[in-house]
C-alpha cells in the first residue's frame, strides 16, 4: 500500500511537470505566437484569439486555463481561413484506429516472440537458436518506418496482396480491417519481436537451470509440459513489464507507421498538425500521448508491484 | 531497446554494474568468472570483435570518411537536377546509384546526407554524453540530495515519449516559414540531446553509484584527494565504458529517429540532404522508382547494425574486465 502510494506521489509530479510542459507551449512559440497560429487572421480576430488563448495571463493562469479546458475535453480549434474547426472531433475517430494498430502491434510482437523465446531457451547454443538470434539482432536494426516502406512496396504494389493505404473500421468490414491493419502492424511488430524475444529467452535459461525444473523432469514430466506449463510463468514477468513499458516506444513508432499507411489516428493528425503549423492542436495531441503514456507506465508499474512480490517487499 | 524502433529507451539491455552481470537483464551468470555464460550471451561472443565486428568497422570507417571527405570527392552537385536520370534506377551510366525525383544523384546525396545523418547522431550524443554524463557523476559520487533530484529529474524526462518530445521541440521552436537549415540543425541537435541526457545520466549514475564504494576510492579519500579529483582520476575512468557502449547505440537511435522525424516533415531541412530526409522525399516515388528508398533504407541499416554490434562487443568486453578486477 505505502508503495502504492509513493507511486501515486510521483505520478501526480510526473503529470504536472509533463502537462505544465506541454501548456506553455504555445507561449514557447518564437515570435508573437497569433502570427504562428493564425497568421492571416484580422487585428480584431487576433485580439479575439489572444483571448481566448489568454496569452498575455500569466504562466499559473495560463496553465490552469489550458488545463480545465483540456480535462472537460476542450482541445482547442484547428485555426482556418474559414474558421475554427474543434480538434475534439477528430480525436474522438483517431485515437481507436491508433489504440486498434498498437494492440495488434503488441500481441502479433507477443505470439511470435514467447513460442520463438520459449524454443531458443530450451535449444539454448544449437544451431536453429544462433539463426533465431542472429536474425533477431537483424531485425533491431531494421527502423520501423524502412519495414513499412519495403512492404508497402513489395507486397502492396509489386505483389499486390495488400492494400497499403487506408481504413476500414472493423464494424463495417472485419476482414477488409484486418487487410487494412496488418502490414502497419507487422512494420510495429518486427523491432518488438526480437527485444521480446532475447529477453524471455534469457529468462527462461536460468529458470531452467531452477530446482524445481529438475525436480519436474525428473518426476517425469514431458518436456513440453515442463516448458509451458512450469518453466514459462516466471520466466515471463520482466517480458511483461517490458512488453508495458515498450508503449512509448510503439507510440512514437505508430505515429511514423499510420502517416506511411495513411491510417487516420492520432499520429496523422499529429502529423497534420505539424505541416499545416497548427500549433493549438499539436498541444492537445501531444498533451493525450504524453499523458496516456504516463498512465501506462505507472499502471504497468504498479500492476508488476503486486504480481510479483519479491518486488512488492524488496522496494517498499 | 535498442531500438531503432523509433523510440529511445536505451536501457534494458544495458545496464551495466560493476563486478558483475548486467543489472537489469537477468542473465545467467558463471559464479566463478561473474561473465555472461556463453548461452545466456550476447550477439557477439564475450566481447570478441570477430569477422563481423571488423565488417562493422569498415564500413563506419568508409561511411564516416565519405561524410567527411564529401566537399572534395569527385561526386556531383548533391542539389543538381539533370532531367536525364530523373527516377532512374542504380547503374544510370556515371550515376552508381541512380537518381531521384528531381534528377538529383543519389550517391552524392547520401554522401552528403551522411554528413547531416552523423553529424546530427554524434553532436547530440556527445551533448547527452557531456551533460547526463555530470550530472550522473555527480548524483551517484555525491549521493544525497543532489542525487534524488538529478535522478528525479531523470525520470521525469524520461517520461516523456521520446520521439514525441524531439517533434515537440523541433515543430515549436524550427518549423516556420523559412527556417534555416542552421537553425533547423542546431534544434535538432539540442532537442535529441536534451532526450539522450536522462539515458545516458541514469547509465553514469547507476555506474558511478557502484564505483564510487570501491576501495581505490576510499584509499585516495583516505589520502586527502580533493572530491573533484576523484570524480574524475578515480570514478570516470571506470564509469566511461558503459556510457560509450550506450552511446554507440545512440548514435544508432538517433539517425533513425531523424529518418521519423523527416516522415513527420521536422527532419533535416531540405535542401540539405540527410539519410532520412532522402527516403522521406523517396516515399512519394514509390510505385515510379522504389530504389530511391531502398538506398537510403540499406545504408541506415547498415549503419544501425554496425553501431549495435560494436556497443555490443564493448558492453560485453568491459563486463569482463570488470570481474576480473
Amino acid at each position: 500500500m505505502r508503495l502504492i502510494l509513493r507511486r501515486l506521489v510521483h505520478l501526480a509530479v510526473v503529470l504536472f511537470l509533463v502537462t505544465l510542459f506541454v501548456a506553455l507551449l504555445t507561449a514557447m512559440l518564437p515570435g508573437d505566437p497569433v502570427d504562428a497560429i493564425a497568421g492571416f487572421a484580422s487585428e480584431e480576430q487576433r485580439e479575439a484569439l489572444r483571448e481566448e488563448l489568454g496569452l498575455d495571463d500569466p504562466v499559473p493562469v495560463q496553465y490552469v486555463r489550458w488545463m480545465g479546458d483540456f480535462v472537460t475535453g476542450d482541445l482547442g480549434g484547428y485555426y482556418t481561413v474559414t474558421g475554427e474547426r474543434p480538434v475534439m472531433d477528430r480525436v474522438r475517430d483517431s485515437l481507436p484506429v491508433s489504440l486498434q494498430l498498437m494492440v495488434y502491434a503488441q500481441v502479433l510482437a507477443l505470439a511470435v516472440a514467447i513460442p520463438a523465446g520459449v524454443l531458443t531457451a530450451y535449444r539454448a547454443g544449437s544451431r536453429g537458436d544462433r539463426i533465431a538470434n542472429a536474425t533477431a539482432f537483424g531485425m533491431l536494426a531494421i527502423p520501423n518506418f524502412a519495414l513499412a516502406l519495403v512492404l508497402a512496396y513489395y507486397v502492396g504494389v509489386e505483389l499486390g496482396w495488400l492494400p497499403v493505404s487506408g481504413y476500414v473500421r472493423p464494424s463495417e468490414d472485419l476482414v477488409e480491417h484486418l487487410r487494412r491493419m496488418a502490414m502497419p502492424a507487422i512494420s510495429l511488430a518486427v523491432g518488438q519481436i526480437a527485444v521480446y524475444m532475447r529477453l524471455l529467452r534469457s529468462d527462461m535459461i536460468a529458470t531452467l537451470q531452477e530446482d524445481f525444473i529438475t525436480m519436474a523432469k525428473a518426476k517425469g514430466v514431458s518436456p513440453r509440459r515442463v516448458l509451458w506449463r512450469h518453466a514459462l510463468r516466471p520466466s515471463s514477468l520482466t517480458l511483461l513489464t517490458v512488453a508495458g513499458l515498450n508503449v512509448g516506444t510503439l507510440i512514437g513508432g505508430a505515429v511514423v507507421v499510420e502517416v506511411i499507411f495513411s491510417l487516420p489516428g492520432i499520429g496523422l493528425l499529429l502529423y497534420e498538425a505539424i505541416v499545416s503549423r497548427q500549433y493549438v492542436a499539436l498541444q492537445s495531441l501531444v498533451a493525450i500521448i504524453a499523458v496516456g503514456y504516463v498512465l501506462i507506465n505507472f499502471l504497468v508499474d504498479v500492476l508488476y508491484a503486486v504480481l510479483d512480490p519479491r518486488i512488492r517487499h524488496a522496494r517498499a | 531497446m535498442p531500438a531503432p524502433d523509433g523510440g529511445l529507451d536505451l536501457e534494458p539491455a544495458a545496464t551495466l554494474a560493476p563486478g558483475g552481470a548486467p543489472a537489469a537483464t537477468r542473465e545467467p551468470v558463471d559464479a566463478a568468472t561473474g561473465a555472461a555464460t556463453p548461452t545466456g550471451g550476447r550477439w557477439s561472443r564475450q566481447g570478441r570483435l570477430g569477422w563481423f565486428g571488423v565488417l562493422a568497422i569498415a564500413w563506419l570507417a568508409f561511411v564516416t570518411l565519405a561524410a567527411v571527405l564529401a566537399p572534395v570527392l569527385p561526386l556531383d552537385d548533391p542539389n543538381e537536377n539533370v532531367a536525364a536520370i530523373v527516377n532512374q534506377g542504380p547503374g544510370t551510366d556515371g550515376h552508381l546509384l541512380g537518381g531521384d525525383a528531381l534528377g538529383r544523384d543519389l550517391l552524392s546525396r547520401m554522401v552528403w546526407g551522411g554528413r547531416a545523418s552523423l553529424l546530427l547522431g554524434v553532436a547530440s550524443v556527445s551533448l547527452g554524453m557531456v551533460v547526463g554524463g555530470l550530472l550522473g557523476l555527480v548524483a551517484g559520487y555525491h549521493r544525497g540530495r543532489v542525487d534524488t533530484v538529478v535522478a528525479g529529474a531523470f525520470d521525469v524526462l524520461l517520461s516523456f515519449p521520446q520521439l514525441i518530445l524531439a517533434v515537440t521541440l523541433v515543430t515549436v521552436f524550427a518549423s516556420g516559414q523559412g527556417v534555416s537549415s542552421t537553425r533547423r540543425m542546431v534544434v535538432l541537435i539540442l532537442a535529441l540531446g536534451l532526450v539522450s541526457v536522462p539515458v545516458l545520466g541514469r547509465i553514469a549514475r547507476a555506474n558511478a553509484l557502484a564505483w564510487s564504494q570501491r576501495e581505490f576510492v576510499t584509499a585516495a579519500r583516505a589520502v586527502g584527494a580533493r572530491d573533484r579529483s576523484i570524480m574524475f582520476g578515480e570514478v570516470l575512468p571506470n564509469v566511461l565504458p558503459a556510457m560509450f557502449s550506450i552511446a554507440l547505440l545512440g548514435i544508432a537511435v538517433v539517425i533513425v529517429v531523424e529518418g521519423g522525424l523527416s516522415l513527420l516533415g521536422v527532419g533535416v531541412q531540405l535542401p540539405t540532404p540527410s539519410w532520412g530526409n532522402v527516403l522521406a522525399e523517396g516515399r512519394s516515388e514509390l510505385r515510379q522508382a522504389p530504389h530511391i528508398v531502398m538506398v537510403p533504407t540499406v545504408v541506415i541499416f547498415l549503419t544501425v547494425l554496425s553501431l549495435n554490434y560494436l556497443g555490443d562487443v564493448v558492453r560485453a568486453r568491459f563486463d569482463v574486465r570488470e570481474s576480473a578486477l
